[in-house]
């Protein structure tokens, strides 16, 4: 394989990464508190599409609104019933809280969807430039998930929610005194980091198969991600998947495929002790 | 009398702000010094440097004859440099003598719990506060949150202490029982460097005056004749009025 | 007065619940025993987790990666002909090694950014393993040399063991808690730049309470692995183990002398009853579990008041008796 093909590669899946990681990195940023259950909603939104496709006949490109919809209704209610409470908690607290909460989605998975894989099959052809080889449903996802990051990003920046929500993300208490309601906006980013991982999962679904065991992964994938981006900004994370996918592809190549994720985690702690504010972003609270 | 703390040429500089400049003084055993300038000045950053909280970017911190320059902050502490907090900092969760035990036990160096609780209860009784010695620090009015402060740096059985604005926030009385209890302080043969804003403060116990301002120390001396130092007037209210003074006398 | 002030009373019951844990093979059946030795597992390494969670108020997600390199290090010495406890020594004192090393560079992150990298250290450990087949044997596992005598006497005798485990990491909680060293760490834990200006050797202390957060869980590892006979990559750095851990302290009341043990004892018997009776949903009563705790036992057990509670019950019912 030549090198531009392992770019190629590198760059497709980044842009998945980054679908993947920028709702993670948004709520890290704004409320301070680590999502566990971000992993298991990418899940979600995957086997809500595979669903759909399945037993309706939906394009996934048309169920992903849909999808992406119902994940923030969920992401709002679980941080409405429960995120809430903690915001203010030491980290073990809201750690230990979300991992139980996606204990308890995950199981609920596993007993009515079932871990075997599945995959919704896409017949798109694939496109060749140069020399380089890319299939079509690939393309296409990270085509939706570009899409999808330039669209929160295009939110965060113009809309008065957005702006309220990066307001937050600098001074809580100035914020506040601004007027702002910040347990709204906390409910309304939680569930915008809902939206971006279903959206996210929807996309993944039609790329690859989808199983519950994956939840642990995307999980380690968008912690990667954070560190490498920063934490809170579009931009950030979509530096940090790109470059993620990128690094996978090339040591995957390099060193062999089981360890592409172990050059990634090593990378994570390294910059974690030297640089923890990321490649781009604001360094989160502590 | 001899020389306790010398700063030659201390400078820090956070990226491109020069927070201190060149600043060189000795404090001699004993005295009490005031620090003074406007707001921003560099004061609290001079005392962290020379408590080894910031690194130094150049310059030199001898105390006691030793070159004190690289310092951690704990090492400092158990040394004999011994400072309060502008924003007091107790251990909220712990009783007062428990907070004044951890600076006898860690800073003062003593062996054993037990003798570190006895110092702190010698300590609080000290200034006053042995009432509180058994209720949780967070329970504390502010004013004896200082004095919780000023126990707690004592229990380290400092030789020189720098005492960083003790009277922020208190009214005239509490700054009256304040500064007696500095005066106590000085009497038990601690060395004093202390950051104020308050003149009355700064004329009633100061025996030398060290103004700093945008980093740089513009003046020293005696307390009359610094404050009368034209550049000094101008560093706090400006050089009009600096000019106006001169011209028409600081009574006109 | 809640159960928090370690009275006699606390450690009547102690000394009870140790006797019955070593009592279960006269009592009960191999399950029995099998469910003692998990029990002191547990409280071994909830123990551990005490010092640098419950103490110093770091929330370390590490203890899998001690218990995985404790099970690798005395499985590997075995099978390379080291005799049994030496095998089991020689884990803690690797284990140890690392957790200074590690707490070197980790212990300079907070908050957040510390419960990550120490996440990432149970991920990293775990991959680094699972590669390193020629000498770990890869994601096939390795086989450890079984021990000697029928399956009751092994797990007697592991048992035991454990249990000594045990009482080691409670003594040095003890002795820790008494000195300098849990003092320091407190402070550290309110509000730690105060420590450092009122003479605490900051890092020197968080990296000996990192240590011994580890090196009981090594053992722990190492007699795990003697015990089961055959270990792998995902079961020795377990992800749902380094978090067990903690919530089994959370549980009980972090930072106290008995909590952890309380902790682990009461979380390893619901999961075994839930295992056993809702094998299916099992993870997600573990959830719940979790969330209620958070959100209704913020302080653990050990924190509730239980004679104002009593009290009031009586008091409500002296009401119920008063005529309206």
């Amino acid at each position: 394989m030549d090198i531009s093909q392992i770019l190629a590669n590198g760059i497709v899946l980044g842009a998945l990464y980054a679908c993947i990681a920028v709702g993670f990195s948004l709520v890290w940023g704004v409320l301070n508190v680590i999502n566990m259950l971000h992993g298991s909603f990418i899940i979600l939104g995957g086997y809500l599409t595979y669903f759909a496709w399945f037993y309706l006949g939906l394009h996934p490109i048309l169920v992903l609104p849909a999808v992406a919809l119902v994940l923030y209704v969920l992401g709002y209610l679980v941080q409405y019933a429960f995120i809430n409470k903690v915001v203010a908690a030491p980290v073990l607290t809201t750690l230990t809280l979300t991992f139980g909460l996606d204990m308890i989605l995950y199981n609920l998975m596993t007993v009515y969807f079932t871990a075997t894989p599945r995959r919704v099959t896409l017949d798109m052809g694939s496109l060749d430039i140069a020399g380089v080889v890319m299939p079509g449903d690939r393309l296409i996802g990270m085509g939706l998930a570009l899409l999808l990051t330039a669209l929160l990003y295009l939110v965060m920046r113009g809309s008065s929610i957005g702006r309220a929500i990066v307001a937050v993300r600098m001074d809580r208490q100035a914020a506040a005194l601004m007027g702002i309601r910040v347990n709204k906006i906390y409910a309304i980013t939680f569930g915008i980091g809902a939206l971006m991982a279903g959206a996210a999962g929807a996309v993944f679904a039609m790329v690859f198969p989808v199983t519950t065991n994956l939840t642990g992964s995307f999980l380690g994938k968008a912690f990667v991600i954070c560190v490498i981006g920063g934490l809170g900004s579009v931009p950030g994370a979509l530096v940090g998947g790109i470059a993620l996918g990128v690094i996978e592809s090339f040591a995957g190549y390099l060193l062999g495929p089981q360890h592409a994720i172990t050059v990634g985690f090593l990378l994570m702690l390294i910059l974690l002790v030297v640089r923890p504010t990321g490649l781009v972003g604001v360094k989160g609270y502590e | 009398m001899s020389e306790i703390l010398r700063l030659e040429k201390v400078s820090k500089s956070f990226g491109g702000i020069h927070a201190v400049s060149d600043v060189s003084f000795s404090l001699q055993e004993g005295q009490i010094v005031a620090l003074i300038g406007p707001n921003g000045a560099g004061k609290t950053t001079l005392v962290n440097l020379i408590t080894g909280v910031h690194a130094l970017t150049a310059g030199k911190v001898v105390f006691a004859g030793q070159d004190v320059t690289r310092q951690k902050a704990f090492q400092a502490a158990r040394r004999g440099l011994a400072r309060t907090f502008q924003i007091v900092q107790p251990f909220p969760e712990m009783s007062v003598v428990e907070n004044v035990a951890a600076g006898a036990l860690f800073g003062g160096g003593l062996g054993s719990r037990q003798e570190a609780e006895a110092e702190a209860r010698r300590e609080l009784a000290f200034v006053g506060l042995d009432r509180f010695a058994d209720s949780p620090a967070s329970s504390l009015t502010l004013p004896n949150r200082k004095r919780l402060e000023l126990a707690k740096s004592l229990a380290m059985q400092p030789k020189v202490l720098l005492l960083d604005e003790v009277n922020a926030g208190l009214n005239t009385a509490e700054i009256d029982g304040a500064l007696t209890l500095i005066r106590k302080i000085a009497e038990r043969g601690i060395t004093i460097l202390i950051i104020e804003h308050l003149m009355k403060v700064v004329l009633s116990i100061s025996e030398r005056i060290l103004v700093l301002h945008h980093g740089e120390l513009i003046a020293e001396g005696e307390p009359r004749a610094v404050l009368d130092d034209e550049r000094v007037v101008e560093a706090y209210l400006g050089a009009k009025f600096a000019a106006r003074i001169k011209k028409e006398g600081l009574h006109a | 007065m809640s159960l928090l002030k370690t009275g006699k009373l606390g450690y009547v019951l102690l000394a009870v619940w140790l006797l019955l844990l070593a009592a279960a093979p006269l009592l009960g059946d191999n399950y029995t025993v099998r469910i003692a030795i998990t029990i002191a597992m547990f409280t071994a390494m909830a123990l551990s987790w005490n010092f640098i969670g419950g103490f110093t108020g770091y929330p370390s997600f590490s203890t899998a990666a001690f218990f995985g390199i404790g099970c690798y290090v005395g499985a590997i010495a075995q099978r390379n002909g080291v005799p049994l406890v030496l095998a089991w020594v020689l884990a803690t004192v690797a284990v140890s090694v690392f957790a200074a090393a590690l707490g070197c560079i980790i212990l300079r992150l907070k908050g957040h950014y510390f419960a990550i990298g120490s996440i990432a250290i149970v991920e990293l450990t775990r991959l680094i393993v699972s590669s390193w087949g020629s000498v770990t044997g890869g994601g096939d596992g390795l086989n450890v040399p079984l021990l000697r005598g029928t399956p009751g006497e092994v797990a007697g005798m592991v048992l035991y063991v454990m249990l000594a485990i045990l009482l080691l990491a409670f003594l040095a909680t003890i002795l820790v808690e008494r000195g300098r060293l849990g003092f320091g760490l407190r402070c550290i834990h309110q509000n730690e730049e105060a420590a450092d200006m009122v003479g605490v050797d900051t890092t020197r202390y968080k990296i000996a309470a990192y240590t011994l957060s580890a090196l009981f869980c090594g053992s722990v590892g190492a007699v795990y692995a003697s015990w089961v006979g055959y270990i792998d990559p995902t079961d020795s750095f377990s992800i749902l183990l380094t978090i067990k851990v903690p919530v089994m302290v959370l549980l009980g009341g972090p930072g106290t002398l008995l909590g952890p043990i309380l902790g682990a004892g009461a979380f390893v018997m619901l999961e075994e009853f839930f295992w056993a009776n809702f094998l299916q949903w099992n993870r997600a009563i573990l959830g719940g579990i979790i969330v209620f705790l958070i959100f209704f036992l913020p302080g653990g057990l050990l924190k509730i008041d239980y004679r104002r509670f009593l009290r009031r019950r009586a008091a409500a019912r002296e009401e119920g008796k008063a005529p309206a």
